[in-house]
């Protein structure tokens, strides 16, 4: 496990620079943080270099840090099936978030990047079809974000919920955030 | 409907056939749960499918972030309902990973046979229910006999037939029960001869080789990329398994094999589970074999309940210790963590966010089976309606886990 450490740093280093930071080895885990303009570029080179071969991504996660800033966050877990080494990497984003899609190097990413943006409203630029994945079309507000209650906003369908108005934001992946 | 596939179509076929939407589900009965495709059809072709998903969706992970690390012991259950002892086991790890601490063996012991009980226990239902979907009732009535009786082994060690929360921080909830050691050890004798019967059942079954056999190929590279795990993507010749990779609780010390298939279609996918069954059935024999005393908790008040549950009755500082845990919980320190274990449906991963309060700052699942949902798209050589559901009951998503 261990030995992955000084050379997944330093062909990184040597790639991408100062812009990926190194957060150092926890819990099996190598981390990274990359600006994220860096993020596709970054995930093909784990994915395509031949010492690497992070050929497998394990999870998209959305993170709000609400109130801290920049607020969010995208978290990636890749694994490499023939080194079987772990890598995440974070990119911290400002608000509106966005960040652009990994569809272009795994497919499986599809999902996991339309549940970011069900739940946290993170738009993940060139995904071919960001849509809403767990809530209903026209459901308002992103659920698992900090600032929404636990039970929901009052309406008449929920009558246990929190009073006010969920925040307005557009909800069709079609059209752009203002 | 914009997210689509091109599914493939016979070669050759020019005729214009006009096109028909189809709602298939969401409540109908191949398709395991609360899914809904809707499927565009041209005759009986499948042109294009898109699976619609949330009808279960609990919001665990929004749940969790208000829920002490013990309360979210039931919250796992839940997600995948076949094997709820794999999800407790996976949650517990992640925690422990952040506490910096190991159950004691024999607890991990305890663990490992009752996650592979859990397992024999989801691939029993998948074994009887592809061959259901495909018009072989039996399978499914079999099966269903012998899950009973794991479903009593389950009972007799956590009270609970399903959802069993048996695992905690640093151990277990309880001993294993008296008279435990013979029930299991005649269910392991018995079992093999059963896995035989249903493949006897389904290996001369015309009918289910014609329509599992060459049908919803997924490609090694394919399975890969669409993020496959588990026995879907053993199935596809990819030798992956995380027990044995990246071994944790006490699997470095345990012999097993892990099965492979090259063939990539739902005939392999079901013969892959078949065959898991029966080295989980040899890794549970080698727990009974190996099975050491001592503790099942880890000796930390701040984390672990008092064993002794009289202490609490008699003693003023076990009745604090008791009270405190139960009401408020105990703090994990700051940090991040990832613990990915082999569930039976594929890599079951934690990824805890803590801020070093009592609950998760932010907690998120990496649920196999919505990963393995999306396969949907990759399959080839399922171009009629009826192979979509050998597909899908070949991938054997669980729609609480896929819904969370």
């Amino acid at each position: 496990m261990s030995s992955q450490t000084p050379l997944v740093t330093s062909l990184i280093a040597e790639r991408f620079g100062g812009a990926v930071e190194n957060l150092g080895f926890a819990h099996g885990i190598h981390a990274f943080s990359a600006p994220p303009e860096a993020i596709v570029e970054l995930c093909r080179f784990l994915k395509e270099h031949p010492a690497l071969r992070f050929d497998f991504l394990s999870d998209i996660c959305g993170v709000d840090h609400h109130p801290e800033k920049p607020r969010y966050e995208a978290v990636y877990h890749l694994y490499s099936l023939p080194n079987k080494w772990r890598v995440r990497i974070k990119s911290r984003l400002g608000d509106p978030p966005r960040i652009a899609s990994v569809t272009s190097v795994w497919r499986t990413a599809n999902w996991h990047e339309r549940e970011a943006w069900d739940m946290y409203g993170i738009r993940f630029t060139g995904h071919p079809d960001l849509r809403r994945i767990y809530m209903w079309e026209g459901f308002e507000g992103f659920p698992q974000r900090k600032d929404f209650p636990l039970r929901g906003y009052r309406d008449k369908l929920n009558p246990f919920g929190a009073e006010g108005q969920p925040p307005t934001q557009p909800d069709l992946a079609t059209r752009d955030i203002p | 409907m914009t997210e689509v596939t091109e599914l493939s179509r016979p070669e050759g076929e020019t005729t214009a056939i006009k096109e028909v939407l189809l709602n298939l589900g969401p409540q109908h009965p191949s398709t395991h749960g609360v899914l809904r495709l809707v499927l565009e059809l041209e005759g009986e072709y499948v042109a294009r499918v898109d699976p619609h998903i949330g009808y279960l969706h609990r919001g665990t992970e929004k749940l969790a972030e208000s829920f002490t690390y013990t309360q979210i012991f039931p919250l796992t259950d839940r997600l995948d309902y076949l094997c709820p002892p794999s999800n407790n086991l996976a949650f517990a790890l992640a925690v422990e990973k952040l506490l910096g601490i190991e159950a004691p063996i024999r607890a991990q012991y305890i663990r490992v046979l009752m996650a592979e009980l859990a397992r024999i226990s989801g691939h029993l239902l998948i074994t009887g229910a592809l061959p259901m979907d495909l018009g072989a009732m039996t399978a499914l009535l079999y099966a269903m006999r012998e899950r009973e009786m794991i479903m009593d082994l389950l009972e007799m060690i956590s009270g609970a037939r399903m959802h069993t929360s048996f695992c905690r921080v640093g151990g277990v909830r309880e001993d294993l029960p008296d008279g435990f050691f013979p029930k299991i050890r005649e269910f392991c004798e018995i079992f093999p001869n059963r896995i035989r019967d249903y493949e006897r059942l389904v290996e001369n079954n015309r009918v289910f080789l014609k329509r599992t056999q060459g049908i919803g190929m997924i490609s090694a590279q394919d399975g890969i990329d669409l993020g496959l795990s588990g026995p879907n993507l053993r199935a596809s010749g990819v030798d992956w398994d995380i027990r044995r990779d990246e071994p944790y609780e006490i699997y470095d010390r345990l012999e097993f094999n892990v099965i492979t298939r090259d063939e990539g279609d739902c005939y392999a996918r079901w013969q892959c589970r078949v065959e898991e069954m029966r080295e989980s059935i040899r890794i549970i024999e080698q727990c009974l074999d190996q099975m050491p005393n001592g503790p099942f908790q880890i000796d930390m008040p701040t984390i672990a309940f008092p064993v002794d549950k009289d202490r609490v009755h008699c003693s003023m500082e076990a009745l604090i210790q008791h009270f405190d845990l139960a009401a408020y919980g105990f703090q994990v320190p700051k940090g991040e963590v990832y613990s990915a274990i082999e569930a039976p449906k594929g890599e079951l991963g934690f990824y805890i966010i803590s801020d070093g309060s009592e609950k998760p700052f932010r907690m998120k699942v990496r649920a196999p089976s919505f990963v393995n949902l999306q396969a949907l798209f990759g399959v080839s050589n399922a171009r009629y309606l009826a192979d979509m559901i050998a597909v899908l009951g070949s991938l054997d998503p669980v729609m609480a886990e896929v819904d969370k």
